[in-house]
């Protein structure tokens, strides 16, 4: 066992530093430090930028135009990514739907899709989550029927995260009404341009527009559309959750979040002190850190496993949710009472008014609002639970 | 990066895994504990052939030359049987301080018998009112002509009245102000008595009563008053050691609460198939799992001398560690229903040991505070 970076390691981090020290555009930065959601061009713009230098997509291996990257190496570009304050890069087309016609697509898909996603040049969006399948995903009804060389896709979908943005979406659909639930489903890509489909905003709990309704009114679907085989949908969908979760853990993002949270600590007056002074709320700061550090390290151990990723990623979608929200809310708890204005408008970089308290408070209420999505999204962390204890534990 | 074992070191981990199995059941141990000694000869005579006794020693001293990783998988092992053996106390806490600042005469005369097994050390540092606060030392140093008079008290010394040597701390006249020193003291010296007393968890420890013990200049450990960072550094290997056993513990506490839960039979069925019961466990296992990759941490950080960086990593995981132990501990014996509350249990014995592993070399609560002062830019 060995805990330090390689030489090599060490070295590619400072090419990561300096690429993202010279690459990273200003305006983009700012906004991403401020906690300011970055928009659908600021994101193809950082995409398109990353591209450019063959680093378009970190988990990717060569083959499909990807750097070839090590688990480590990639965990070592997420972190230095945040820490720079780079957008997050979008995971639907990168992380999803990308691994997927990796694995099961045929070689048509592979190579329409893919550089499209690389590039930027695509938005994907996800339709797995149905009004009436959540986490009992498998009991989804968005029908797809056959009818020559087409499927005709009647259904819904919900929770689609940034589908106002999306060109393109993947859908779980059912294509039979036999054997188990989970036997009956396909795995589909479907032009968000086809006449039929109705993209209809949902309007989160801190007043933003990042979830959608999509509904599909009899939207003919190209058969050459379907990833891998009819009614093996289900295999496919496990496959991507299992490249989801591992994501999830976030840790290089929370490693950012914490350090700008010491530093807020260190300039937030409380009364006559500065708020690091505050015992009790400093033992939280500790706390924290060691469960982050504690998460950061069962990441590497699980990312260098030989086995590869198995359903011990649910450890880290659940310790990475929980630990992102106890920062999201440490820091709203950080700013106090500055937190309560509701002010949308100074969400925006070049915001003219007047602010209440530090720009750290102006976003505080609302991230800690929305960011209760992490424990439900991806699959909820009670369904994580019962994973590990069915299929780790053996229950 | 990497968290693979060596070859070697996997050999060894099946080896002492396998004899534990066979030779250190439930039973043994209790017959080892009602025996009075906690200490087994035919056991520890096994461990010095296996090498574990030397395994971190140098190889001049008759070691392995092993560091604090090697130390992990002993320890996790030793957890998972919970050994009572006093391995932590001679080979982690006496092997470690002789072997980093002892004198060469020291290393010569102690070590190659820690190796061997013939010989036992006892760190006496602790004293009472100290709590967990590692620099609170009365114990009075006071000149006398070439050599020294020691007077005072030590506490919670594991080991005591098996040990060969006693190494105390003191300060000049018992002062705060006065900076540590380290001694050698041989257990028969006049003065020197020792009051012994079982633990929960059947291990021994003692209180140490030092009555005008008389110590000459070649039994100091390291130079005068320069003893806190010896003592630092040897109590922080035996934190990581100590976190590797909890974890070793709460691997083995998981998996028989495991076997429990899907034999135990309510409502017509194995209480496993339960909702509420699978969460549990779930959050047990990921207690564990995230108190392993603190107990990984710990013990690469152990050998540091980077006084700064190995404390806080070494109190990043005992906080983790503790608070996990806590929660398995407390949580297993529920799960467990009535038969964990039962002296019948191996659960039982395994939820004592972990809530005393808590209580030794500071709880979750100290150093969490440790991490938090550490945040402090004036730290």
């Amino acid at each position: 066992m060995d805990l330090n970076y390689t030489p090599e390691q060490a070295t590619f981090r400072e090419e990561v530093r300096r690429f993202l020290k010279d690459n990273l555009p200003k305006d983009i930065r700012d906004r991403v430090k401020k906690r300011l959601r970055p928009d659908k061009a600021m994101t193809q713009r950082w995409q398109k930028i990353l591209f450019d230098k063959g680093w378009g997509a970190s988990s990717w291996p060569k083959e499909h135009g990807g750097p070839g990257w090590s688990p480590v190496e990639q965990l070592i570009f997420e972190e230095e990514c945040a820490l720079a304050g780079a957008p997050r890069q979008l995971d639907f087309g990168l992380r999803m739907v990308a691994p997927v016609i990796m694995a099961f697509g045929n070689e048509e898909q592979k190579q329409k899709y893919l550089p499209r996603i690389l590039s930027g040049e695509d938005w994907w969006c996800q339709g797995y989550s149905e009004p009436g399948a959540g986490s009992d995903l498998a009991s989804l009804k968005t029908k797809a029927v056959r009818e020559g060389d087409h499927y005709i896709v009647n259904g819904q979908k919900t929770w689609t995260t940034l589908g106002q943005h999306a060109n393109w979406i993947f859908c779980l659909v059912r294509t039979s009404n036999e054997g188990k639930p989970q036997e009956g489903i396909s795995f589909l890509l479907i032009d968000m341009n086809t006449p039929g489909i109705d993209v209809r905003p949902i309007i989160m709990l801190d007043g933003e527009h990042e979830i959608n309704e999509v509904y599909f009114d009899n939207v003919k679907v190209p058969v050459e559309n379907l990833v891998g085989e009819e009614n093996k949908g289900w295999t496919y969908a496990k496959f991507l959750l299992g490249h989801e979760r591992t994501g999830l853990a976030n840790v290089g993002q929370w490693k950012a979040m914490m350090k700008r949270l010491r530093e807020i600590a260190e300039e937030q007056p409380d009364g006559d002190r500065v708020l690091i002074e505050n015992t009790r709320f400093r033992d939280r700061l500790a706390q924290l850190e060691i469960e982050l550090k504690a998460l950061e390290l069962t990441v590497l151990r699980v990312l260098t496993d030989e086995n590869g990723p198995g359903p011990q990623a649910s450890i880290l979608k659940i310790r990475g949710t929980e630990i992102g929200q106890a920062l999201f809310e440490l820091m709203m708890e950080a700013v106090g009472p500055d937190a309560l204005a509701h002010i949308p408008e100074a969400l925006e970089l070049d915001y003219p008014g007047s602010r209440v308290g530090s720009p750290d408070a102006t976003p505080a209420a609302g991230d800690y609002f929305n960011m209760r999505k992490l424990s439900i999204f991806g699959g909820s962390n009670e369904i994580q639970r019962n994973i590990i204890a069915q299929r780790v534990l053996g229950l | 990066m990497n968290f693979n074992l060596t070859e070697e070191q996997q050999m060894l981990q099946d080896s002492l895994r396998r004899f534990l199995a066979n030779e250190y059941g439930f039973e043994k141990r209790k017959e080892i504990i009602a025996a009075g000694q906690s200490l087994d000869k035919p056991t520890w005579n096994a461990f010095a052939e296996m090498g574990l006794l030397g395994y971190t020693l140098p190889e001049e001293y008759g070691g392995l030359g092993g560091n604090a990783m090697d130390t992990l998988l002993v320890m996790e092992s030793f957890g998972r049987a919970l050994v009572v053996e006093p391995y932590l106390s001679t080979v982690v806490l006496g092997g470690g301080i002789i072997q980093d600042a002892g004198s060469d005469e020291q290393k010569e005369r102690i070590l190659p018998k820690i190796a061997t097994g013939e010989e036992f050390l006892a760190l006496a540092h602790q004293e009472p009112g100290g709590r967990h606060n590692l620099d609170y030392v009365r114990t009075e140093i006071q000149k006398h002509g070439n050599d020294y008079i020691l007077n005072g008290r030590k506490t919670a010394v594991l080991n005591a009245a098996g040990a060969h040597y006693l190494i105390v701390s003191g300060r000049r006249g018992g002062r705060p102000t006065e900076p540590v020193s380290l001694f050698l003291v041989n257990h028969d010296t006049s003065g020197v008595e020792i009051e012994e007393y079982t633990t929960h968890d059947g291990h021994r420890v003692a209180d140490v009563i030092l009555d005008s013990v008389m110590v000459s200049d070649d039994d100091r450990i390291g130079a005068r008053g320069q003893a806190m960072p010896i003592i630092e550094k040897g109590v922080d290997r035996a934190i990581a050691a100590l976190c590797a056993e909890a974890v070793g513990a709460m691997e083995a506490l998981n998996e028989t609460t495991m076997e429990y839960v899907k034999t135990r039979q309510q409502f017509g069925m194995p209480i496993g198939k339960f909702q509420v019961i699978q969460h549990r466990l779930a959050d047990m296992f990921i207690a564990a799992e995230q108190s392993k990759s603190m107990a990984i941490l710990a013990a690469s950080m152990a050998d540091s001398d980077d006084r700064k960086q190995r404390r806080e990593a070494v109190s990043m995981a005992k906080t983790l560690v503790g608070q996990s132990a806590r929660y398995v501990g407390q949580q297993a014996v529920q799960l467990h229903g009535g038969m964990g509350v039962t002296d019948e249990m191996f659960a039982a014995h395994l939820f004592k040991r972990l809530t005393l592993i808590n209580l030794q070399f500071g709880d979750a609560d100290y150093h969490l505070g440790q991490v938090s002062d550490g945040l402090l830019k004036s730290a």
